[in-house]
């Protein structure tokens, strides 16, 4: 590993946000580490709004707990910073009680599939109308680097001194079997691809699922010697491999080998909220 | 929307479908629960009766899921409840505090059975009304009523949602498998009077969304209303966001239980019989002080002054007026399906100054009236 010392970069006098219009500008700077992927994530995510021009009172993002769940806090939208892993429940019945809205769930891989991990599968399973985010860094920032369900094996991390010797999760097969009509996977070095994946995830209609493969150089990335942030971006460069419409059982993370990203499912099947008008209206003879 | 969601007349049901009406009379058109005795009813019935008026019913994959999903239901606008039993009531707790964190109005329902654990699943119990007041971590206020009958099931039901849209507070409503399964006379009102949400006032540039009014509640704006709102269960400042000192943590905790305090003597409801020359006083609720009535009318036969004040609301609980009791009678009797849960508030209330006798069972059964006469007569000095 190398460790690189560089200036720090400057800050432009006067430089506002391109995303400004939909940022709390008065919560900011943020809590996250110095070359965590989040900030990526979260103007990415900005851009994918502005680009749908959805109307910004209309959008509400819901997060669960952990460092990813702070996003939430710092978008000037309806914003709803849960409990740990129930975003998807609270955001189901957001959506449900209000299908005007359009609802996104950003969230990390231990608040969504360990904690919350039930909650994802049935909220698939039904094709529940949402878009859910999930940023992948490995382990658990927030608390201090513990183990997660999608730490690689030998992975080590606060609660895996020898090394993990837990099988990980594939996200990409398990939302994908889970029912999801739309899953891709990007990684924090993919701005516009991921942007585009934001994008069509947001208008697709049903469940959707958007996987970002996220630095995290305090805690995953020091402790396996992944360098900083940007030596694990550089590490995406030379290890990611798109190819859209792949097998969403050949998208395993595995350390110093190759992995999948792009686009691996897209599917058009009704949601559950058109399902239950449908049921209403045929019970009703359309007289609601 | 079905031009009457209300079926006003005269029914014969039972205590769990009389929730199911009056919820759906008081406008509830979003319930999510999961599968469980002795609630089933409640659920059934909304599964058939809510598509039709524009509602939306969903079962979810757990009871955690269920308590999120109403707490995200009424931040959607919606008029929001679910109903469990103890083992998901047990599971309801963490969302209940994000309930009470984020100030949302919505109605808890719990059918309560034998317990600890899985317990009696098919047989009554009150075991449940300390973690009722407890339950979910860190200290809060919480307002939790107890009907006693099916009649009273529907209209402590509109009750709930009332007090919750009033408080901007979860509402408990305690009820126990005999009252839930009983079948009585209903009737049901052509209009129910209910509070309705608290509205901001200002537009979205002068709206502060934790900023309470003069009575400490602060008006409420959902998603999709253009205020653009961030709720969160941290502990937060008047703007919402996240504030990690002691200082605004003391405030927002003391002002979340002060709003409820203040107000207690709007929502702290019991029924007194017999109490004006009583001099021995019986403290029960649900289906328990159904049971007293038969002992106390025994009771008066038999020469004994006896009286009841039956809890409509259990918490908060009514401090002022079982102190009172404590200077008028010559002994109490607390009756309820647990060993002692209730009792312990009236201990604390009447310190000491009169005995207390408790007719209490684990539950599996309701008391008999002998049961509890024999409990009048020992505090009476009978025995």
């Amino acid at each position: 590993m190398q460790v690189k010392t560089k200036p720090a970069p400057e800050i432009v006098p006067g430089a506002r946000h391109p995303m400004e219009k939909y940022l709390r500008t008065d919560r900011l700077p943020h809590i996250w580490c110095s070359g965590c992927g989040l900030g990526t994530v979260l103007g990415n995510f900005l851009y994918a709004v502005d680009e749908l021009g959805w109307d910004p009172d209309k959008v509400a993002v819901v997060s669960g707990i952990g460092c990813t769940g702070r996003i939430a806090g710092y978008l000037k939208l309806d914003t709803y910073h849960t409990t740990h892993g129930r975003a998807i429940a609270f955001a189901t019945g957001l959506k449900l009680a209000n299908p005007n809205l359009h609802v996104a769930v950003i969230s990390g891989d231990g608040d969504l599939f360990a904690i919350g991990g039930n909650h994802l599968i049935h909220a698939a399973r039904r094709n529940i109308d949402l878009t859910v985010v999930c940023v992948n860094n490995f382990n658990y920032g927030m608390t201090g680097g513990q183990v997660g369900p999608t730490t690689p094996l030998e992975g080590r991390t606060t609660t895996t001194p020898f090394g993990n010797f837990e099988h990980p999760f594939n996200l990409v097969h398990l939302a994908a079997s889970a029912g999801a009509s739309y899953v891709a996977r990007w990684t924090t070095l993919d701005g516009r691809r991921l942007q585009k994946g934001l994008v069509e995830a947001m208008a697709h209609n049903g469940f959707t699922f958007v996987e970002v493969i996220s630095p995290c150089p305090t805690n995953y990335g020091r402790r396996n010697r992944l360098g900083e942030g940007l030596d694990e971006l550089r590490y995406y460069a030379e290890h990611a491999v798109i190819r859209h419409g792949a097998d969403p059982r050949e998208a395993e993370i595995v350390p110093g080998k190759r992995f999948l990203v792009g686009k691996f499912i897209e599917v058009d099947k009704p949601t559950y909220h058109e399902m239950y008008a449908a049921k209403v209206a045929e019970m009703t003879g359309g007289k609601t | 929307m079905s031009p009457k969601a209300t079926l006003a007349g005269i029914h014969f049901m039972n205590g769990d479908e009389a929730i199911a009406e009056g919820a759906i009379a008081a406008g509830c058109r979003f319930f999510a629960a999961y599968p469980i005795t002795p609630q089933s009813e409640i659920a059934e019935r909304l599964a058939w009766r809510l598509p039709r008026v524009g509602g939306t019913f969903i079962q979810m994959e757990d009871e955690i899921a269920a308590m999120a999903a109403v707490v995200g239901g009424a931040w959607g606008g919606a008029k929001a409840m679910t109903a469990t039993s103890g083992p998901g009531f047990s599971l309801m707790m963490e969302n209940l505090g994000l309930a009470i964190m984020t100030e949302t109005p919505c109605v808890l329902v719990n059918v309560q059975r034998g317990a600890p654990s899985t317990g009696l699943p098919t047989a009554v119990g009150q075991g449940d009304m300390m973690q009722a007041r407890w339950g979910s971590h860190g200290h809060y206020e919480i307002i939790a009523l107890v009907p006693a009958s099916p009649q009273e099931a529907f209209d402590l039901t509109v009750r709930a949602f009332s007090l919750a849209e009033r408080f901007r507070v979860p509402v408990l409503l305690m009820t126990d498998e005999v009252v839930g399964h009983m079948y009585e006379r209903v009737e049901i009102p052509d209009e129910v009077p209910i509070a309705p949400r608290r509205r901001p006032t200002v537009p979205p540039s002068e709206f502060v969304p934790f900023a309470p009014g003069p009575d400490l509640v602060p008006p409420m704006a959902c998603a999709g209303e253009g205020y653009r709102v961030h709720v969160t269960g941290l502990t937060h400042d008047e703007r919402g966001y996240p504030d990690m000192s002691d200082g605004a943590h003391d405030r927002l905790v003391r002002r979340l239980c002060d709003k409820i305090l203040r107000y207690r003597n709007e929502i702290t409801f019991y029924e007194e019989v017999g109490l004006d020359d009583a001099e021995i006083a019986v403290v029960s609720y649900g289906i328990s002080a159904r049971v007293a009535y038969g002992a106390i009318a025994r009771a008066r036969e038999a020469g004994i002054k006896a009286g009841m004040l039956r809890l409509i609301t259990a918490w908060p609980f009514p401090d002022e007026r079982v102190r009172a009791l404590a200077d008028q009678v010559k002994g109490i009797v607390v009756v309820e399906l647990n060993l002692g849960q209730m009792s312990r508030e009236v201990e604390r209330a009447i310190q000491g100054k009169v005995p207390l006798v408790g007719v209490f069972h684990a539950g599996g059964r309701i008391h008999t009236p002998e049961e509890v006469l024999a409990g009048i007569e020992e505090v009476a000095g009978c025995r």
